[in-house]
């Protein structure tokens, strides 16, 4: 994972963390997107914290903080609360998903798509999630969507990131028909910068996302045609929804079908 | 994967974080939600106060109607034209009457001018003094009023927001109005919801600030185009101008916006004046639709500068609806309201309680959000709102009204409203996009809220208990001791509904004092003079406000709450022109007219 070139070394797993927060900050610097600097920092410590604490309780091991700080930078931006203690509480719970739902030794929620729809659904009397707060200017989406795509590219994981656009595209046209709305409009919300997110950090997550390249295009594809059910249904959270049903059943259908195929391979041998 | 105690501990605690939002539900949301409807007796004894709505009784059987604008905009009506309830009160014919003017909004309808009989009773003499067919065709139609003596001729005189011509009638001494628009120098078309008088240079004559929401080139019937959205739900400026207009104390006026340093384009929706850095200048806080709010310091009535990041509160963008001032834990400071939208899990903006923070002051002075802290934040898509002592107990109470679209009750438009406001602003800013509202609501049927002053940075939610049951979609709200009694009554105009009148019962063991104050030197209506009541121990200022809250004006005479065993102890009054009137030990329960010293 770490790597040296002129002279310095680099660990990988830093990509993501670090394209998170030139958007955050690109975003904050141009449209000022965050309510308060406190309440982001407030997400992130958090996250990092209870991430140390329980890595240290149940592994005995001090944890790598990437994945803890895109948790938690992904929860400052994404939860959007006049509120301080929904953007710790949202952390602790995506971190402390990890260790608790787990299945065979893995975890099966995405860790902040996990705490933030627990807290759509437990407190939406006190968070909405980002669907409006940044400039609908066309220039910075654009310079996400290039650079995004670029460092998805490098890990090896764009695949995924276009089959779930492309799926939504489809289906945004398939549901002009339904709701007699314009193409536009069903287009709308991936124009928006929660998807951008959305896109490449949650639906690309390593851990949570099925190991084959074809798989991984298969789960995206679903989670994007979840979403249109959920968004003939009216569901607001839709995206976020979708891919909280989708991702553990696709890592559980994984499981068995990798089971299926040692017992196969058990059984040819024996 | 750990021991089995630690993983036991882990998943508890998980189980715990699940939790911890629904025990708050309940158990945070003390002060947040009502108890329950109490008789007046019940009310009065645990709350201080009764409301009881006497609209009809009293003779006021105003139903609003809402504009009809450009058939390109028929699928998203009941949003584009959401606005336009309105109401002011004024004693327009000085016979120590408070009367109301209400703003109708469809081409053909009318405004009324309710006159205060003095005997409980109103009755509707705006077609008599020519104030009724305001909103014909081509005109444009009415979406607020602010009253203002700017001939200084000890009679209210009315200038009228309408979105098409606005509007200025000369109040020919009661007896009638005289339009006077064209001579005034104001412009052809703007479409205006937000106006206040203010003296912003303090040389005796009122000036006119107002703001337009829809851009002034659009006449809003005969629409070119469908571009006319906010071009984003939360970063727009592609809305109205400003406009400062200095009066000459003759009837004309001069735009001085540009002069000033008064730009941007936001979609203004409220704005109020106050001294809020003791300059002796009024300062503009001004809430804006889809940005962030904007004070500008007024430098010596010659300049207006741009603070609202450096005060810290033109740094988060909601959707700003609403400019109240109040000194609210009587420090003699004003915090400042300003409502914006919350629907639970899909926009949970809160609503903005700005306070001074402790120690700054000045060009320095700073604000902080307390609204939550004060559970005040969360009033639904919120309007109007105003701060009075509704029960006389010494502190100042916060109303406000709420609902945006009132109509199907089991549709909502919520999902296709968010689906779309937060697309790219080729899409949002064109009505073409927006799908079909088909009947459905959108925040409707919301439950006002009373909130009151607890004095310990506490506030309670009691409207339902003490009376305020209806759910129409309130838009403006304004104070006025409408029976003379030495108490608040509200008064709140809805939209495509009905003005309601809440008559107040306050505890008779709480004691009152008021002031009508007249300019002499200052503007004849005293806009922008202060009132600092000392008493008990206590202080609270108040000012005379040329317009404050949503589209609404709240009567002139400053009232103040004392509690029980009142004995004040004076009483300063600071006039626009910077002279100051002292009174010592003025009696309580009784209106105090104070004149301007020569």
């Amino acid at each position: 994972m770490t790597t040296r070139r002129w002279g310095i070394r680099y660990d990988a797993r830093f990509t993501a963390p670090l394209f998170i927060t030139v958007i955050l900050l690109g975003a904050h610097l141009s449209f000022g997107i965050l309510e308060s600097y406190e309440k982001t920092l407030l997400a992130i410590a958090s996250a990092i914290a209870i991430e140390v604490v329980l890595s240290r309780l149940l592994r005995g091991a001090w944890p790598h903080l990437a994945s803890a700080y895109i948790t938690g930078i992904s929860v400052g931006i994404l939860i959007r609360s006049p509120l301080y203690w929904p953007f710790a509480l949202c952390s602790l719970l995506a971190i402390t998903s990890k260790y608790v739902l787990r299945y065979r030794g893995r975890h099966l929620f995405n860790p902040s798509n996990f705490g933030i729809c627990a807290m759509l659904f437990l407190a939406p009397y006190a968070v909405a999630h980002l669907s409006i707060q940044w400039g609908n200017n066309l220039w910075p989406m654009l310079v996400i969507w290039i650079l995004g795509s670029l460092i998805i590219m490098r890990l090896k994981r764009f695949h995924i990131c276009a089959t779930y656009v492309a799926g939504f595209l489809f289906f945004a046209f398939l549901r002009t028909w339904f709701t007699g709305d314009s193409f536009l409009a069903e287009v709308a919300p991936i124009t928006g910068p929660m998807y951008q997110l959305f896109v490449f950090f949650m639906i690309t997550d390593p851990k949570t996302t099925v190991a084959s390249k074809r798989g991984q295009a298969v789960v995206a594809f679903t989670v994007a045609f979840v979403e249109f059910l959920m968004r003939l249904g009216e569901i607001v959270h839709a995206p976020f929804y979708a891919l909280f049903v989708v991702g553990p059943i696709a890592l559980l259908i994984e499981m068995w079908i990798k089971d299926r195929r040692s017992a196969t391979t058990i059984a040819a041998h024996a | 994967m750990g021991s089995r105690a630690a993983r036991i501990g882990v998943a508890i605690f998980f189980a715990g974080l699940l939790a911890f939002p629904i025990v708050n539900r309940y158990v945070g949301a003390d002060g947040r939600n009502d108890s329950g409807r109490l008789n007046a007796a019940e009310a009065i004894e645990r709350h201080g106060l009764f409301l009881e709505e006497v609209s009809s009784e009293v003779g006021i059987a105003f139903s609003h109607q809402a504009p009809r604008l450009d058939p390109k905009l028929a699928h998203i009506m009941p949003q584009v034209a959401s606005m336009g309830a309105a109401v002011s009160v004024v004693d327009f014919d000085r016979d120590g009457w408070q009367d109301l003017y209400v703003t109708n909004s469809r081409i053909g309808t009318h405004n009324a001018l309710y006159r205060n009989r003095g005997d409980g009773s109103f009755e509707d003499v705006a077609a008599d003094l020519d104030v009724a067919d305001v909103n014909s065709e081509g005109t444009g139609v009415s979406m607020g009023s602010v009253w203002g003596d700017f001939d200084n001729d000890g009679y209210e005189d009315l200038f009228l927001c309408k979105w098409g011509r606005i509007e200025l009638y000369r109040n020919e001494a009661g007896a009638g109005f005289a339009r006077v628009t064209e001579k005034a120098g104001l412009p052809k078309w703007a479409n205006v919801n937000a106006a206040i008088w203010l003296d912003y240079n303090r040389d005796g004559n009122l000036d006119l600030f107002f703001g337009g929401y829809y851009p002034e080139e659009y006449d809003l019937w005969n629409l070119p185009h469908t571009r006319i959205m906010p071009e984003s739900f939360e970063y727009a400026q592609n809305g109205g101008r400003k406009y400062l207009y200095r009066g000459n104390g003759d009837g004309t006026f001069v735009d001085v916006t540009e002069e000033v340093g008064l730009g941007g384009r936001h979609w203004m929706m409220a704005v109020s004046a106050a001294d809020l850095r003791g300059t002796g200048y009024p300062d503009l806080f001004i809430a804006n639709d889809y940005s962030v709010d904007e004070v500008f310091f007024n430098e010596n009535g010659e300049k207006f500068v741009s603070a609202g990041e450096a005060a810290q509160v033109g740094f988060a963008p909601k959707s700003g609806m609403n400019v109240a001032f109040g000194d609210v834990m009587n420090q003699g400071e004003y915090a400042i309201y300003v409502t914006n939208i919350s629907e639970p899990g899909i926009l949970v903006q809160g609503n903005n309680m700005w306070v001074p923070q402790p120690g700054t002051s000045g060009n320095d002075l700073k604000y902080t959000n307390m609204a939550s802290t004060l559970k005040i934040d969360m009033g639904g898509w919120s309007y109007g709102a105003q701060f009075g002592d509704l029960n006389n107990d010494g502190l100042l109470d916060l109303f406000m009204t709420n609902g945006y679209v009132s109509a199907d009750r089991k549709e909502s438009y919520w999902y296709d409203f968010s689906k779309v406001a937060g697309g790219h602003k080729g899409i949002i800013s064109d009505a073409r996009h927006w799908p079909s509202m088909e009947g459905r609501s959108l925040s409707g049927y919301q439950s006002k809220k009373l909130w009151l002053n607890s004095g310990s940075w506490r506030f309670q939610q009691v409207a339902q208990s003490v009376g305020v049951i209806e759910t129409y979609d309130g838009r403006a709200v304004a104070l006025a001791d409408l029976w003379n009694r030495g108490v608040l009554d509200i008064v709140v105009a809805h939209q495509r509904g009905p003005l309601l009148v809440y008559k107040n019962t306050a505890a008779p063991e709480n004691h009152w004092i008021a002031f009508e104050l007249e300019g002499r030197s200052s503007n004849r209506s005293a806009i922008g003079a202060r009132v600092n009541v000392f008493w008990n121990g206590a202080r609270q200022v108040q000012h005379v406000s040329g317009g404050s809250g949503f589209s609404a004006q709240n009567q002139r005479p400053l009232h103040f709450g004392l509690g029980i065993d009142a004995r004040v102890d004076s009483v300063v009054v600071q006039w626009p022109s910077g002279r100051e009137t002292i009174v010592d030990t003025p009696a309580v329960n009784v209106l105090h007219k104070l004149t301007e010293p020569a």
